[in-house]
């Protein structure tokens, strides 16, 4: 079920803060690490760059306003599907 | 021959079944267009006036998107998908599942015929 829209696009919190101190200018724009892959992105996250955390290690993503109302972990894969052992010519598709 | 949209209707069927056959239209949606129109959904496509061809025509191009229009749309959400580099537009890209279905078996409309994987055995025991 979709979440309810009275409650807002979710934010991590501290994710929120720093979004709003950098925005009013007060802190030089700065690479966010975050955790927080669960965090909506909103149009105040537009023109940032979020090192995401995929459980191993951390992914530069650079937002773009066509990325709002995406989740920030939607950015970074968790899973790295190389290729089978054995098999020498796989499909692009495979 | 009644022609709405680019796409020719076939005229023995009951209105409301032929105008399923535009791309972008279906079952609701024709019967939607049908009672604005005030024409029965009983009604076969051969039978309607020209006057309520027109009046269905009128609804459907100021109303609904259909055929190319709604194609391209279907495309261009795809493409955005694909260019912000997301989750989504991974698996279109790999041709899988988009929805998080799963992949061990079925899924085959997605990934098509099957492709025997040379030297692949039965799982093996450990």
């Amino acid at each position: 079920m979709a979440r309810s829209i009275k409650k807002g696009p979710y934010i991590d919190h501290n994710l929120d803060g720093k979004i709003q101190t950098m925005n009013s200018g007060k802190v030089k724009k700065a690479v966010i690490k975050t955790w927080s892959r669960r965090s909506t992105i909103t149009p105040d996250f537009v023109g940032h760059t979020f090192m995401v955390h995929t459980g191993n290690k951390f992914v530069p993503v650079y937002v773009t306003e066509y990325m709002v109302g995406h989740k920030l972990g939607e950015f970074a894969p968790t899973r790295h599907f190389k290729a089978h052992s054995g098999v020498k010519k796989e499909d692009a598709g495979g | 021959m009644a022609r709405i949209a680019g796409v020719d209707l076939p005229k023995n069927k009951r209105g409301e079944i032929g105008l399923t056959y535009i791309y972008g239209i279906g079952l609701s949606t024709a019967k939607r267009i049908l009672n604005k129109a005030g024409i029965s959904t009983d009604k076969k496509v051969h039978d309607w006036k020209d006057d309520e061809l027109t009046a269905i025509r009128n609804i459907i191009t100021n109303e609904i998107k259909v055929e190319g229009a709604l194609r391209s749309e279907v495309q261009m959400n795809i493409k955005r998908l694909l260019d912000i580099n997301c989750y989504r537009g991974q698996r279109h890209r790999k041709g899988l599942p988009v929805r998080g279905q799963r992949t061990k078996t079925n899924s085959r409309t997605r990934k098509g015929k099957r492709r025997t994987v040379a030297g692949k055995k039965k799982a093996p025991k450990k």
